[in-house]
């Protein structure tokens, strides 16, 4: 459909869905087409198409980064840093958010139909990686008439994508904010994806991914969830929070029961992922992470990565107490960008809170997006 | 503007051309860069350890990153700035001639800025009170102050002969007032070079 064909009410605000042609190219040689979308948009695209900004979700997050999910019923994910007077705000800027290529909630993904067929594609969708999603943006970003983006930004996978938009398209991003983020996955990354993966496909409703007709995988989902929270969290974080105290009774039942908050903790959030995620996107996503190395197409030098990179701005942000993307992986990046003289800021904030930090009330990281995005508004 | 800035950061501000590149290594909360930032051309960043200070000098929009001068300058390329800032700074590092020596690798030029140790009234003080010298100018005591390597403005000199870098500018600084070039190992409080290599 040409863009100019429809109104800017189509195109603009919130749940938003189009269906575009394509064919997106993809990295494992495949191609996809047509490929759907899900987004948001809030505030203006001013008329010099100046104030566009990315946000770029984590690996269960979705487009409804300010306003309330269909599913669950919760405010906006990110609604810490987008509003009036935040370091986000639909006032000046034109902020976008599209639920990501392999997700679950409305983009192309394992879990919507495949137009070949008319059935779901489960496991016969194309395994994808982080710079397809990212292509997959800048399709959706053409259709929308945007053709730069005065900053992109976002945390963990977010952030890989964020990291990755200025190396395939230098000349398309003024900015970029990578938080709680890595360059590469690495191979304790790479196992705890694994456990997850196992979990879902050891769960015998799993069928090999064609379980639409039926139960899903539920059990399998939660306990990757389950897997997965553990490394969102920090050890001194959960003691606080939990410590060994038990869970409503007075002493243990020397069963199986969750005796302990922590285990109670953990099986709600097991059991409430389910609701709102499938089982095959957590498959593909984890695995596209998992494939994730900026350096792998540049021989391994990471530096080289960002050789086109010298006018975009970066700001990197890391947490002290995230031990599943340390401060390391993220110092590794900054060095990697003095290298290449690209120009770059970077700080380590400290928070009790691990790597959920970036999504947790965090005032400094407020303060340090809002003025970095302030001096790229001239 | 530079009125409000350090003496010191006064002196090398006042001695940049415009269009240049700088890294400002330790730059504190980024005062330098900031009073730097209206000047057309320049290419601004700074290399800070306090994460405190790293957050206020970026949320003032400066790229600035979280480091260590010790550790750190060795990931910078040969010769990618025209000036090495180093105020106030050196006599923190853990390796002072080393972190001067990558100072003046990465750039052709390098103001550095310290305390002379040996001002007069820091020398009336160890000589007749027997004491690690507190003054206005070296608040902290011996055992609290970041000041890890003392130095005087000729062992700066005799550092500098050594390694055969030359002295492109000199200014001495008493009671945050230029002074005479004249025994400013006796009478100056603080020291700035331009040394280049």
């Amino acid at each position: 459909m040409d863009a100019h064909a429809q109104s800017h009410d189509d195109l603009f605000g919130l749940d938003r869905h189009v269906r575009l042609a394509g064919p997106l190219p993809l990295d494992s040689g495949a191609s996809l087409t047509p490929v759907d979308f899900a987004y948001e948009t809030y505030g203006t695209l001013n008329s010099e198409r100046s104030n566009a900004i990315l946000i770029c979700h984590a690996l269960t997050g979705d487009q409804y980064v300010a306003s309330q999910h269909p599913i669950t019923g919760k405010p906006g994910w990110w609604e810490r840093i987008i509003g009036s007077g935040k370091p986000l705000d639909p006032e000046r800027h034109f902020i976008i958010c599209i639920n990501v290529l392999g997700s679950c909630l409305g983009s192309s993904g394992p879990s919507a139909v495949d137009p070949a067929t008319g059935d779901k594609w489960g496991m016969r969708f194309p395994v994808i990686t982080v710079a397809d999603m990212v292509r997959a943006q800048a399709m959706l970003l053409d259709h929308l008439g945007v053709e730069r983006l005065n900053a992109v930004i976002g945390g963990s996978m977010g952030g890989m994508q964020a990291l990755s938009w200025p190396v395939l398209f230098p000349e398309r991003v003024e900015s970029a904010i990578v938080i709680a983020s890595t360059a590469r996955h690495s191979a304790q990354n790479i196992a705890f994806h694994e456990v997850g993966r196992q979990a879902i496909m050891a769960d015998p409703r799993w069928q090999g991914g064609a379980y639409y007709d039926g139960e899903a995988p539920s059990a399998g989902l939660a306990v990757a969830r389950m897997a997965a929270h553990i490394t969102y969290l920090s050890e001194a974080g959960l003691t606080e929070k939990f410590g060994r105290r038990l869970q409503g009774r007075e002493a243990k039942t020397f069963g199986f029961d969750a005796d302990f908050q922590i285990e109670s903790y953990l099986r709600h959030q097991g059991i409430s992922f389910v609701e709102r995620f499938d089982a095959n996107s957590y498959l593909y996503i984890t695995r596209a992470m998992d494939y994730f190395d900026l350096a792998e197409n540049h021989g391994g030098t990471l530096a080289k990565a960002f050789g086109k990179c010298r006018d975009t701005r970066f700001c990197i942000i890391s947490f002290d107490t995230d031990w599943l993307y340390p401060t390391e992986e993220s110092r590794h990046i900054v060095h990697a960008l003095n290298a290449a003289g690209a120009p770059a800021s970077f700080v380590e904030l400290s928070s009790p809170f691990g790597h959920d930090a970036f999504l947790l009330e965090a005032p400094e990281m407020n303060r340090v997006i809002d003025g970095f995005l302030k001096a790229g508004a001239l | 503007m530079n009125d409000q800035l350090r003496p010191d950061l006064a002196v090398i501000a006042g001695h940049i051309p415009d269009a240049a590149r700088i890294l400002d290594v330790g730059c504190g909360d980024g005062a330098l860069l900031a009073a730097l930032k209206d000047k057309p051309g320049m290419d601004l960043r700074g290399l800070e350890i306090d994460p405190a200070n790293v957050a206020t000098a970026v949320a003032r929009g400066l790229s600035v990153v979280q480091g260590d001068a010790d550790t750190d300058l060795g990931y910078y390329p040969d010769d990618s700035f025209d000036y090495a800032i180093l105020s106030q700074t050196l006599q923190t590092t853990r390796r002072p001639d080393l972190v001067m020596s990558e100072l003046l690798r990465i750039a052709s030029h390098a103001f550095v800025s310290f305390p002379n140790f040996a001002h007069w009234r820091g020398r009336l003080s160890l000589a007749f009170g027997g004491r690690m010298p507190v003054t206005k100018l070296l608040p902290e005591r011996w055992y609290d102050t970041p000041n890890i390597h003392h130095l005087t403005i000729d062992d700066f000199r005799t550092l500098v002969q050594e390694r055969g870098w030359s002295v492109e500018g000199q200014w001495f600084l008493n009671k945050g007032r230029a002074t005479t070039h004249t025994n400013a190992n006796l009478f100056a409080e603080h020291a700035v070079f331009l040394l280049r290599s």
